[in-house]
């Protein structure tokens, strides 16, 4: 079973925080632990993402983009059309029933492209939370539209103007704010990252993405599918998807990162392809840094891909060779962006169109009775601004 | 016997406490640290932290984030602040730590940086994204080498934990005054005295307080409970204020004189 008990899978995780976090550490694991195969609360998860999210999300077979291609058929699992329009509020609203029965009044998170401040926003009106969010500058700026989503919801949008302006700072002013008001907060993070128990617990909240998607591919296939595909930021929609086929070993799972420019342009988003083993944000995992560990900076169009690590597991799984990371470009994924919407009629979201535009690569190449499921994470109305700025300015 | 444990040694029997000063190395530049350390040390600091930049130092405030990004437009680096340490040693035998985060660390390897750290005087390390169950094996490589690993104590740390705490850290143990990142504050938590007396329980060495601590009267007051007191942020915060100007390196001279004024 992984992670082990200090939070490793083999060398990578674990917890490097300051010593002040431990206590709640330690108490968000022992809770989760206490709940976790409780009735009650399982009860009280599967309402709220059934009542209130909207699960379970369709598996949708995309005819159109499977006779482009002409290969093999692909599926889209469609976290999109979750309430708040993308898979974090999986997670989001688990962390909130953790946090309610922690007694913790307030909550904070990071957020890069807005979509996990969104879903934090929303479990904090639903539950009657305090509620900061800090987002980079940078972010702020071509995601406008998920910041006065998080406005109106009631919660206050912290600018965040250190370093690169994006979730990389985000997350250490997150993390600052946590060390500071630890007795009252609880710190939801958004991705299957930073120190033990979180890359356990935003897994396991997010396995609802594969679960559902095993059941259905089941009914309408009556086999396992061949390939998973998903974006990689932090990786928790991958993992959501992923890990309840980790032991159907012949079902391959494919995560897609953000290559930017491209791998070898000195700004990428690339951490498997181009990152070596160090420690950010409370976990030891690959890492997009120099030679003396400082962090890169990073790119990508997408603004919740442009981050300089991985989850941990992810980073296991690239070590045993349990998963594979590709990674597209910012202009392929504008490309699958604009294929998607023509041809399925599904606009999606920057960070999904990686994982789509990896598509053109392997589907034309597979045979007609192969399978894959596409992991669509998140809509892109949000992102209809920054592509519209982008295209006017080409 | 490793400097650390002299100096306190040394103290204990003048019935004094420590005044321990934090700097970042490379802010403005390494040749001004190493001017800073010989002018802290005159002025009367016992010990001297050197901040190793970080790109992500989430356990610091902005003052001392500001400070490292300066060092890092000079792209100091780690090997950098060895050599300085090195150059140092010719003219002082003031006790040295190193305080950065635990992936520059990582990077320069364990074994490689506790030999290279021996040659050039550094007497140990802190670093606060460490905790001393994921450092154990820091720990010890540090330890064989005489080097002293300091681990931090928070308001929030269980007793249990204290032990733990105590038993792999070597040289003193870093109590951080308050919940929160470093920075000058005005004030400090009213029960601090009464947290001092409940770590003598667990931590049978020497116990210093940092984070928030900005003046002399801080210094008398927080002297009476602990074996050394930390100053960083208002210090690095009189370098900020001060570069470019030739006589940066005795206003942090007369800031540190003053701090013992009522000491
Ligand atoms: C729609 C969408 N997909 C994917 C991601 C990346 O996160 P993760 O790798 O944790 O799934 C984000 C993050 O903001 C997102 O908004």
């Amino acid at each position: 079973m992984l992670p082990d008990r200090n939070g490793y899978f083999g060398p990578f995780g674990g917890k490097y925080v300051p010593e002040t976090l431990m206590p709640a550490l330690a108490e968000l694991e022992t809770i989760y632990c206490q709940v976790k195969n409780n009735a009650a609360f399982k009860k009280e998860l599967a309402y709220y993402l059934a009542e209130y999210a909207g699960r379970p999300t369709p598996l949708y077979f995309a005819r159109n983009l499977t006779s482009l291609y002409g290969g093999a058929k692909i599926y889209l699992k469609r976290e999109d059309l979750a309430h708040t329009g993308a898979h974090k509020i999986n997670n989001t609203i688990g962390q909130a029933l953790l946090a309610l029965r922690m007694g913790k009044k307030r909550i904070i998170a990071e957020t890069g492209a807005g979509q996990h401040g969104v879903a934090v926003a929303t479990v904090a009106a639903l539950f009657k939370l305090q509620c900061e969010v800090y987002m980079g500058a940078e972010d702020i700026e071509r995601q406008k539209l998920n910041v006065y989503r998080m406005q109106k919801l009631g919660t206050k949008v912290i600018p965040v103007t250190s370093g690169s302006q994006t979730l990389k700072d985000a997350m250490n002013e997150a993390l600052r704010d946590w060390v500071t008001n630890v007795r009252s907060t609880h710190y939801m993070l958004g991705s299957c990252a930073g120190p033990h128990p979180f890359p356990l617990i935003v897994r396991d909240f997010q396995t609802v993405i594969g679960r559902e998607a095993k059941k259905q591919i089941l009914k309408a296939e009556k086999r396992l599918p061949d390939y998973l595909l998903a974006c990689v930021n932090g990786g928790s929609n991958a993992i959501g998807l992923f890990y309840p086929f980790y032991n159907d070993k012949k079902v391959k799972f494919i995560g897609v990162e953000a290559a930017g420019a491209g791998v070898n342009k000195p700004h990428t988003a690339a951490t498997m392809a181009k990152g070596t083993i160090g420690i950010l944000h409370g976990s030891k995992s690959y890492l997009l840094q120099d030679k003396n560990g400082q962090v890169s900076p990073t790119h990508s169009i997408a603004a919740g891909l442009d981050y300089p690590g991985v989850g941990p597991e992810h980073s296991y799984y690239k070590y045993t060779g349990r998963a594979e990371y590709v990674n597209a470009t910012d202009q392929e994924a504008l490309v699958a962006f604009d294929l998607l919407a023509r041809q399925e009629g599904i606009l999606p979201a920057l960070e999904s169109s990686h994982a789509l535009a990896y598509l053109k690569k392997i589907a034309p190449k597979l045979d007609k009775n192969k399978i894959i499921i596409v992991c669509l994470s998140g809509r892109g109305d949000k992102d209809m601004e920054q592509i519209m700025k982008r295209e006017e300015s080409l | 016997m490793n400097r650390i444990d002299a100096k306190f040694k040394e103290l204990k029997k003048k019935h004094k406490k420590a005044l321990i000063t934090y700097i970042c190395a490379g802010d403005p530049n390494l040749r001004t640290t190493g001017e800073l350390v010989l002018e802290l040390e005159k002025n009367g600091a016992d010990i001297i932290e050197l901040g190793v930049p970080f790109s992500d130092p989430i356990a610091d405030g902005p003052t001392i984030q500001r400070a490292a990004l300066r060092s890092l437009k000079n792209n100091t680096s780690l090997a950098d602040i060895l050599g300085l340490v090195r150059q140092l040693r010719e003219k002082s035998q003031i006790p040295i730590l190193l305080m950065t985060y635990f992936n520059p660390v990582y990077q320069f390897g364990l074994e490689k940086l506790a030999q290279a750290a021996v040659k050039s005087g550094v007497d140990g390390f802190i670093i606060p994204d460490l905790l001393p169950e994921s450092g154990r094996a820091a720990s010890r490589i540090l330890k064989k080498h005489k080097l002293a690993p300091v681990y931090l104590v928070s308001p929030l740390t269980s007793g249990k934990r204290l032990a733990l705490i105590n038993k792999e850290s070597a040289g003193f143990v870093y109590y951080v005054s308050v919940t929160g990142i470093t920075g000058a504050r005005t004030s400090l938590p009213q029960d601090i005295g009464r947290h001092a007396q409940s770590l003598r329980r667990y931590i049978n060495q020497p116990v210093a307080v940092g984070f928030g601590v900005s003046n002399a009267r801080q210094v008398k007051q927080l002297s009476a409970w602990f074996d050394g007191v930390i100053v960083g942020s208002a210090i690095v915060s009189i370098i900020e204020k001060n570069i470019g100007k030739k006589d940066l390196v005795a206003k942090v001279g007369r800031f540190v004189r003053s701090l013992m004024a009522k000491k």
